[in-house]
C-alpha cells in the first residue's frame, strides 16, 4: 500500500531520499536530516499521503557507525490506512551535533516524543518549542538511553537549595517555584492541527 | 498560630489579584498514578496547567537492552500493570514478527482470550477508579469484584495475579488448562452482571452524570493530532481499532462491534469502555469456540522455543539446547521492526532493532498513555480545578507505561 508512498517520495524528492526498503513489510525512507520537516509536511498535506497521525518517534543510537543517531519516525494514515517509517541520520561519533528540525508545529503530538528522544537521547529538536527533559529530572547528567552512558552508573546527589540561592528563610520558601517547571514564560504556541 | 509575615507600615494590603499556583501531585489522593500538574489557577478555574510525568520510570528500554529477548516478558508486565498480558503478546508477536514464524491457531485463540480478559480488566479497573475519585465507592467494589473473577481464571491459567510473565517467543509459557473454556462461560455472565449493577448505580446518578458530560471535550481531529488511539480517540467517533483496521492473531475471524462515542467528553469515555468490555466478553466467548482441545501450543522450532523438560533431563540434544537458549537467548534475525496491537488504552507499538544476537539492540515500547497524557493540558486549560479528577481518571494513565 505505502509502497506508493516511497515512490512518490522518491520521485519528488529525489536526492533527499537515500534509500528505502520494506522489509518485514515495514515500508522504510531514510531520508536527509535536512530535509526532514520539508518531507513531514509533504506526508501529511499531500492527499494522497495524508499521514496525519504521527505514531511514535525515538532515536536509536549505532556508536559505531557516523552519523551516529537514526532518528524514527512512525505515520499512520487513519483515512488510507496505510503506515510508513521515516528515518533521519544524525550526529557525529561522540554524539555532538545531534539536531533536526522539530516536527511539533506538523503532528503537534509528537512534542511529548521529541522532548522523551532529547532527553534519553540527546538528540536536540530545532524549533521545538519547549524542549525540556520529561522523564528524567532537570539537573540528570547526561542521556541515558546512549549506549556509551553505562546501565549501572549512578548520578551525583542534587544538593538541596541554600538559603543563599533562594534569597529567604528556607522555611518561608514555597514548596515550589513560580516557574519551576512551567513553560509561562516560553512562548506561547498554537500549531495548525492536523485534518482528517 | 504564625502570625502573618505581613509589615504592614511599608505595604498596602490589597487584594490579590495574581493568578494562584497550585501544585497538584504527585501523589494525589484522588488521582491515582503519580503525576505531577502544576496549575495556574484564576479562582478555580485553570488558566494554564503543565503536567510533569516521570515519576515512575525505570529504565525499562535500557534494561531490556541487558538481557535476552525472552528476559523482556516480565518487564513489559510492568508496563500496563491493569492489562498485563496484552502486553506479553504484544511484545511476542513483535518479536515473532522479526523471526518471521507465526504460531499455531489454538496459541492465537488462547493469545485472543487471555488477551480480551486483560482488556475486561483494565478496564473494569479506570471506570471503578474513576466512579471512586467522584466519591462512587460502591461502583467500585462491584467492578472490583468483577475484576476479581477475571484474574481467578488469570491466576488458574498462568500462576499469577497481577504480573504474569506468561507470554514466549513462539509460544506461551504452558497450554490452556482443560478448565478454561468453562471458567470463561461461568465467569462472564456474573462479570456482565455486575457491570451492568455498577452502570445502574452510576448513570442514574444526576451528580455523576454531570461531571461527566461535556467535561473535557476533545474533536476527533484533535485527538489525531495528538496522536491519541484506543478508546479515548474512539470516544470522539474515529472508529480506529487495531484489532478491526489491521487484524492480527484471529481477530478477522470473530464478530465484534468497535463502540465510538459521538463528542470525545468523559462520559464517551466512559461509556466506550463499558461498551468494549461487553464486545471482549463477546471475543472471548467466540474464541473458546474456536480454540481446538489439544494440539500445539508452541511453534515447532528448537531455536527459539524451549525442549520439553522430559529431554532437557534425558537427552544431550535437549540439554544443550536448552542451555543455548537459556544462556544466550534466541537468536533473532538482523533487523528492525514495528509491530502494534490494540493494547487496553490504544495502540500498543514495538519497535525492535535485532543485531543477529541473542540480545536486542533497541527495544522501544509507543505507549499508547504517552500521547493521552500529553493531551490532559489541552482538555483541562480552561475548565474547572474539580473537573481534573473525572478527566484524569477517564484518560487511565498508568504511569508504568506512560513513564516506561
Amino acid at each position: 500500500m505505502s509502497v506508493r508512498a516511497l515512490e512518490a517520495l522518491k520521485s519528488k524528492f529525489g536526492d533527499a531520499v537515500i534509500e528505502t526498503h520494506s522489509d518485514f513489510g515495514d515500508d522504510t525512507a531514510v531520508v536527509r536530516a535536512e530535509s526532514w520537516k520539508e518531507i513531514c509536511r509533504f506526508l501529511r498535506d499531500d492527499p494522497a499521503m495524508a499521514f496525519d497521525m504521527l505514531v511514535d518517534l525515538c532515536g536509536v543510537d549505532y556508536p559505531d557507525r557516523v552519523p551516529r543517531f537514526e532518528v524514527v519516525l512512525h505515520l499512520y494514515s487513519i483515512s488510507k490506512r496505510h503506515r510508513l517509517r521515516l528515518k533521519a541520520r544524525v550526529g557525529d561519533a561522540e554524539g555532538d551535533g545531534a539536531e533536526i528540525d522539530s516536527v511539533a508545529h506538523i503532528w503537534i503530538g509528537s512534542n511529548w516524543f521529541e522532548r522523551e528522544t532529547y532527553d534519553l537521547m540527546g538528540i536536540s529538536f530545532k524549533g521545538h518549542p519547549d524542549l525540556r527533559r520529561i522523564l528524567m529530572y532537570p539537573e540528570f547528567e547526561g542521556h541515558p538511553l546512549r549506549k556509551d552512558y553505562p546501565a549501572n552508573k549512578t548520578q551525583p546527589l542534587v544538593p538541596y537549595r541554600t538559603e543563599a540561592e533562594a534569597g529567604l528563610p528556607l522555611e518561608k520558601l514555597a514548596p515550589f517555584g513560580i516557574d519551576e517547571g512551567m513553560p509561562f514564560g516560553r512562548k506561547v504556541w498554537r500549531t495548525e492541527r492536523g485534518e482528517s | 498560630m504564625e502570625p502573618l509575615d505581613l509589615d504592614l507600615d511599608e505595604n498596602e494590603l490589597e487584594l490579590p489579584s495574581e493568578p494562584m499556583h497550585l501544585n497538584m501531585g504527585p501523589s494525589h489522593p484522588a488521582m491515582h498514578g503519580t503525576v505531577r500538574i502544576v496549575l495556574e489557577l484564576s479562582g478555580e478555574t485553570i488558566v494554564k496547567s503543565d503536567v510533569q510525568i516521570g515519576y515512575l520510570h525505570r529504565g525499562f528500554e535500557k534494561m531490556c537492552e541487558r538481557g535476552t529477548w525472552t528476559q523482556v516478558f516480565p518487564y513489559v508486565d510492568r508496563l500496563n500493570y491493569v492489562s498485563p498480558m496484552l502486553n506479553n503478546v504484544g511484545y511476542a508477536l513483535a518479536v515473532e514478527k522479526l523471526c518471521d514464524v507465526q504460531v499455531p491457531d489454538r496459541c492465537q485463540w488462547y493469545r485472543m482470550i487471555l488477551g480480551e480478559l486483560a482488556r475486561i480488566s483494565d478496564h473494569l479497573t479506570c471506570n471503578g477508579a474513576m466512579a471512586m475519585e467522584l466519591g462512587a465507592f460502591t461502583p467500585f467494589l462491584w467492578y472490583i469484584k468483577a475484576r476479581e473473577m477475571v484474574w481467578d481464571i488469570l491466576e488458574e491459567e498462568t500462576g499469577a495475579r497481577l504480573t504474569h510473565s506468561f507470554g514466549r517467543i513462539g509460544g506461551m509459557a504452558a497450554p490452556p488448562t482443560p478448565a478454561l473454556k468453562d471458567m470463561c462461560r461461568e465467569a462472564l455472565p456474573a462479570i456482565l452482571k455486575l457491570v451492568e449493577e455498577g452502570e445502574g448505580m452510576l448513570l442514574k446518578n444526576r451528580i455523576f452524570i454531570d461531571r461527566l458530560e461535556n467535561i473535557g471535550k476533545i474533536s476527533g481531529p484533535e485527538a489525531i493530532a495528538l496522536s491519541w488511539t484506543g478508546p479515548c480517540l474512539r470516544s470522539t467517533g474515529v472508529a480506529y481499532d487495531v484489532r478491526k483496521a489491521h487484524p492480527y492473531l484471529k481477530y478477522d475471524e470473530v464478530d465484534f462491534d468497535v463502540p465510538v462515542g459521538t463528542c470525545g467528553d468523559n462520559m464517551d469515555r466512559f461509556l466506550v469502555r463499558l461498551g468494549e468490555l461487553r464486545q471482549s466478553a463477546r471475543i472471548i466467548l467466540q474464541a473458546c469456540e474456536r480454540m481446538a482441545d489439544d494440539g500445539p501450543v508452541n511453534v515447532d522450532d528448537p531455536r527459539i522455543v524451549l525442549p520439553p523438560k522430559q529431554d532437557v533431563y534425558t537427552t544431550i540434544e535437549g540439554t544443550i539446547q536448552h542451555f543455548k537458549l537459556v544462556m544466550e537467548g534466541a537468536k533473532v534475525p538482523k533487523g528492525e521492526v514495528y509491530s502494534y496491537t490494540e493494547g487496553g488504552n490504544g495502540e500498543l507499538g514495538f519497535y525492535l532493532v535485532s543485531d543477529g544476537t541473542g540480545t536486542p539492540w533497541r527495544v522501544r515500547i509507543r505507549p499508547p498513555c504517552f500521547p493521552i497524557t500529553q493531551g490532559l493540558s489541552d482538555l483541562i486549560n480552561g475548565a474547572m480545578l474539580s473537573d481534573i479528577v473525572p478527566t484524569f481518571g477517564s484518560l487511565n494513565m498508568i504511569g508504568g507505561e506512560c513513564d516506561h
